[in-house]
């Protein structure tokens, strides 16, 4: 017996494509890292939209650009955004942003930058973000079933207590999720080093099972290629290492214990690419914390679970990220960042369980609009990821 | 009052879960699979998430934990030490 079940409701966004968000932003979003200054200036002009600024989107090509766009679109459509501004440097790449997002139905307009500058830029991209942010205020939450909704999971700062304690909790929840209908997503390619063959078996198809090993080898490869030294510096993390994780393999196992004993991997996802049907996917992903969570939200998924050990404190612009720890120390010592304390798995104070349940219960709270403690805090990272130099 | 954690019966190293462990002070190590307990002596001061190793272990052996393989001794290690990044390695990178 859990908290949810097949009868479970949510109070959500039902956008014109029918899927279903948690949030209602009106984000004002750069193309390029140009119109980072023009974006920000509408977002404190016209109160309730948020710029998204980033450094990226200039000279980029092939696989790279294609990820670019990707992601752009992949926000602006995310079911937690009303409607969007976007704004960049000449008008041929803005569209594509802008015919992108559309797709949804949702409100989206662009501007250029060349030819206008800013002041004029600033003005006319004002003028859409308030007609915006007046519609979006209008919108009401709506009763959805429990399946509409989209969860995905990445730990980060893990410790021994991630993999004993906060990253079980995420897959007993997951477990319960999965037989729901809901679509789920975990990732970060390279931490499943030690692990992938666990990973592997629960592939529902040779196909799947074909694809995920073709990602984890190219990861492999990729970090082959480039590598000084046995990257014990870099991953594990001197955070981990400090908290007690010795070896990529010790991490990997404790990271896999977020998809539970249940769940079936489903299917495949490049990186920021949208899922075509409920069940678990696996995104090949940096397991760099914001980026992974970012490309989940480009990926369309409408709140995370982030377990962590020694305290990782981001969020993320468009998605609640809820954190998870088992560590009692880190609990104590960072107390605000902290929305789910499962510390007491490690007395036997908590049983699995419990703990899920309790995941859940905030799960529940955080969909139906509770703030997380890092949008309490204004953690809004939305950092992407590059996949080589441009040209 | 649970010191430490391990996940089967085979694995080589055990989880701390409490602050303040001393040297030479007794630890109670919880099998998570079998539901039952040991009792291991710290043979130093080991910090809360931090491994200690329930077995002697030699340079070139296989490191245990979950049931599975996470690394290569590099250093020896006797029970009751602090096992960590100073003794044992990746085998993959």
């Amino acid at each position: 017996m859990s908290i949810i079940d097949s009868s479970t409701t949510f109070w959500g966004y039902r956008r014109e494509n029918g899927r279903v968000g948690v949030r209602n932003h009106v984000i004002i979003l750069p193309l390029d890292d140009l119109s980072n200054a023009a974006a920000e200036a509408v977002a404190h002009a016209v109160k309730g939209t948020m710029a998204i600024p980033h450094p990226y989107g200039r000279l980029q090509f092939g696989a790279d650009l294609e990820l670019h766009f990707r992601t752009l679109i992949g926000a602006g459509s995310n079911p937690n955004v009303a409607a969007v501004v976007v704004i960049g440097i000449e008008d041929s790449w803005t569209k594509t942003v802008v015919d992108g997002i559309a797709a949804t139905g949702k409100p989206v307009v662009g501007f250029g930058i060349e030819g206008h500058g800013d002041h004029e830029t600033i003005m006319r991209a004002s003028q859409a973000a308030k007609k915006m942010v007046q519609h979006a205020t209008t919108l009401h939450r709506v009763e959805c079933p429990i399946s509409d909704l989209w969860i995905s999971t990445k730990c980060g700062e893990s410790d021994t207590t991630s993999g004993c304690g906060a990253n079980p909790t995420v897959g007993n929840a997951f477990d319960k999720l999965y037989g729901l209908g809901t679509t789920l997503v975990f990732g970060e390619t390279s931490e499943l080093t030690g692990g992938e063959h666990l990973v592997a078996a629960r592939c529902r198809t040779d196909q799947v099972r074909a694809d995920f090993m073709k990602m984890f080898d190219g990861y492999q490869e990729m970090i082959k290629r480039h590598a000084t030294t046995d990257l014990s510096d870099s991953q594990p993390t001197k955070g981990n290492i400090a908290g007690g994780l010795t070896t990529i393999e010790e991490k990997a196992l404790g990271n896999i214990q977020k998809i539970g004993k249940k769940c079936m991997v489903d299917g495949v996802l490049d990186k920021a690419e949208t899922p075509d049907k409920p069940g678990l996917w696996f995104m090949d992903s940096s397991s760099a914390a914001a980026e992974m969570v970012t490309l989940c939200a480009a990926s369309g998924f409408a709140v995370h679970f982030f377990p962590t050990g020694q305290g990782n404190v981001i969020g993320n612009a468009i998605v609640p990220v809820i954190k998870i720890c088992a560590n009692p120390r880190t609990v104590r010592l960072m107390s605000e960042h902290i929305d789910v304390d499962c510390s007491g798995l490690l007395q036997k104070e908590q049983t699995m369980d419990a703990a899920g349940d309790l995941l859940l219960e905030m799960m529940l709270q955080t969909i139906n609009g509770r703030f997380t403690s890092a949008e309490a805090l204004g953690h809004r990272e939305f950092v992407m990821t590059r996949l080589f130099e441009s040209a | 009052m649970i010191h430490c954690v391990l996940h089967e019966e085979k694995d080589s190293v055990a989880v701390v879960v409490v602050e303040g462990i001393t040297a030479g002070q007794d630890m109670n190590a919880l099998i998570l699979d079998d539901d039952r307990t040991i009792t291991i002596q710290a043979n130093a001061a080991i910090p809360i998430g931090h491994k200690v190793a329930v077995r002697d272990m030699e340079v070139g052996d296989t490191v245990m934990k979950y049931g599975t393989d996470i690394g290569k001794v590099v250093a020896r290690i006797a029970t009751g030490d602090h096992a960590h990044v100073h003794n044992i390695k990746t085998k993959r990178w």
